[in-house]
């Protein structure tokens, strides 16, 4: 009998801890046979998030560290800078990178550190339960923005794909969706362009993956895959906003 | 190979690099920056890397990183910055990364000044980031000591699996000593098995990590570091005994402080009474032993801390004495440095108040 789909050595055997209807465990998926195709799980180091994903180094099936809030780029920048060589990715949610971790993403792009960065956006806060992101849509309600996020109180969501491709040395950024199968191969075909990039020595390399959260935008997973195309992917088009042909 | 005249800082770069110390991330603070400064030319010349980081907090993350992967790594820093690094330095602990901090402390709190101080000893010795840990802390007294501390710092780091600060003051890091770089006795040290250094198909994954879920868990894994931080006070509390024979009073000092009351200790001397020191070397694991001790001797009738704060050691001494001698204390702070005659005259008033 042929194999038609096995589930890639990318990854471990351990449980995913996700809720039902998050697409967490696809992106995890991607990852991972992306790696394994390329060959990279022998020298991969991945860092993972705090958030939803803080789990991340019992899943993936390579060398992890865990990092602090916000800082897994800094620790990402140690360990590549320590091995060049390896295969060094962070692993990161839309309060870990675009609020806390502003800071330590921007300046490892500036320095076009050589590793990858997965970024999950799913407009809000998973794993403390439903507050309010730097990426919530205005009119989005959250557990500290019950009323809906007000752009005149709480400013407007951050675009991080647009304001992360301004930097030279940012080569490789695209932002990419899981909420239907079409746009999961494209997902895919995009983490492996990064890791191709990286694996080439160009520089810093980033996708932006739009993930819904069912249990803390209070809807069905049917519904949240709906919802995130019918909403975030207006205000967070899809696309490539770097790659390194553009790189002179 | 004969002394040469070095600035503190800048030897304390050097002692790094002699110690095998690859890879250095750090942020300008006064009065540190001869540190970051000397290792951005030296590093390269070692085929090493010195990175300028965005801030203290992402620098010791960029440690918990390379120490992660397997590299003697270090970050310096001054007071104000030490305080931003404490979430990585934690985590480390946590993690038990091995990796060097140097703080070399100016006056507080805030903004505080750039001037001497002693006065981050509780954030150092305390804890200083969340949750049940203990650094070694180790506190140089002159130029040629920081040297041969910061050498000994990366070996008992990768001994112990634990973050060391190596602690010194303005002074030390901006006066220019003679100093000889001799090699550092060598320890056995462990292999880094539990490095990602990647698996290169070898051997299971390693993880690298301070979170533990299971409250059991938790727990077990600070029963854990509490054995090995019991191991580290057995194995290394270091303190120098000076002129304790007869001492009438004794004095308790650390770092630049220390030099200033042995020069109090022999104008008492000239006068005729007898003073002695206990000066601790590491600030963590405190000696304690030798103060209890000191407070057993018949001569003994007081203790007197004298420290660059408004009295932070000081606890510790007390705690040591247990009530068997008075302890005193004497210090400036904010960047003031005490002299050896206001160190004289508060010991005579002492000594008069006790007799």
């Amino acid at each position: 009998m042929a194999v038609i789909f096995d589930k890639t050595k990318g990854l471990t055997d351990k449980t995913f801890h996700y809720c039902p209807g998050c697409t967490h465990g696809i992106i995890h998926r991607l990852v991972a046979e992306v790696m394994e195709e390329l060959n990279l799980l022998d020298k991969a180091i991945g860092v993972a998030p705090v958030g939803c994903a803080v789990f991340a180094y019992d899943y993936f099936n390579c060398d992890m560290q865990e990092a602090a809030h916000g800082r897994a780029p800094a620790v990402a920048t140690g360990i590549k800078r320590v091995h060049p060589e390896s295969a060094v990715f962070t692993y990161q949610g839309d309060g870990d990178l675009a609020s806390i971790g502003a800071a330590e993403i921007v300046h490892a792009a500036m320095r076009g550190e050589k590793f990858t960065t997965i970024f999950v956006n799913n407009a809000i806060y998973g794993m403390t339960g439903g507050q309010m992101a730097p990426t919530t849509l205005v009119g989005q309600k959250a557990t500290t923005a019950p009323l809906g996020r007000d752009e005149n109180h709480a400013g407007l969501p951050l675009r991080v794909s647009e304001m992360l491709a301004t930097i030279p040395k940012a080569v490789f950024v695209e932002r990419v969706s899981v909420h239907d199968v079409k746009h999961i191969i494209q997902a895919k075909k995009a983490i492996k362009k990064a890791f191709q990039a990286q694996m080439a020595g160009k520089g810093f390399t980033l996708v932006e993956v739009l993930s819904t959260c069912p249990t803390n935008w209070g809807k069905t997973p049917l519904e949240s895959l709906k919802w995130l195309e019918e909403n975030m992917i207006p205000y967070y088009p899809l696309g490539n906003y770097r790659s390194p042909e553009e790189v002179r | 190979m004969a002394k040469e005249l070095w600035k503190g800082n800048e030897a304390i770069a050097e002692a790094a690099i002699k110690a095998g110390c690859r890879f250095f991330f750090g942020y300008p603070i006064t009065p540190q920056n001869e540190i970051p400064e000397y290792m951005s030319l030296r590093m390269p010349q070692v085929d090493g890397c010195f990175l300028q980081a965005e801030s203290e907090v992402a620098a010791i993350n960029m440690v918990y990183g390379a120490a992660g992967a397997g590299a003697r790594v270090m970050t310096s820093s001054s007071s104000p910055g030490i305080s931003l690094k404490q979430e990585g330095i934690t985590y480390c602990a946590g993690a038990e990364l091995p990796c060097v901090i140097v703080n070399i402390v100016r006056g507080g709190p805030g903004l505080g000044g750039i001037q001497p101080a002693q006065s981050d000893y509780f954030q150092a010795t305390k804890g200083g980031g969340h949750g049940d840990y203990r650094l070694i802390v180790l506190a140089p007294a002159s130029v040629q000591e920081a040297v041969d501390l910061v050498q000994q710092a990366f070996d008992m780091a990768d001994q112990y699996r634990n973050p060391v600060m190596v602690m010194g003051d303005g002074m030390i890091g901006q006066m220019m000593e003679p100093v000889e770089f001799t090699e550092v006795e060598k320890r056995p040290l462990p292999e880094k098995t539990w490095a990602t250094t990647g698996t290169k198909g070898e051997r299971q994954t390693n993880v690298i990590n301070s979170l533990f879920i299971d409250p059991a868990e938790c727990e077990k894994h600070n029963h854990r570091l509490y054995e090995k931080y019991k191991a580290i006070e057995n194995n290394e509390t270091r303190v120098e005994k000076y002129n304790l024979d007869g001492a009438e009073i004794v004095f308790v000092a650390y770092g630049t402080t220390a030099r200033i009351v042995k020069n109090a200790i022999s104008a008492l001397e000239k006068e005729g009474i007898k003073a002695g020191m206990i000066r601790p070397i590491t600030l963590w694991p405190y000696p304690y032993k030798a103060i209890e001790e000191a407070a057993g001797l018949d001569s003994v009738k007081a203790f007197m801390a004298v420290e660059m704060s408004m009295g932070q050691m000081v606890e510790d001494v007390r705690l040591a004495a247990a009530g068997k001698k008075p302890v005193h204390f004497y210090g400036r702070t904010g960047g003031m440095v005490p002299t050896p005659k206001a160190v004289v005259e508060q010991a005579k008033m002492i000594l008069g108040g006790v007799k």
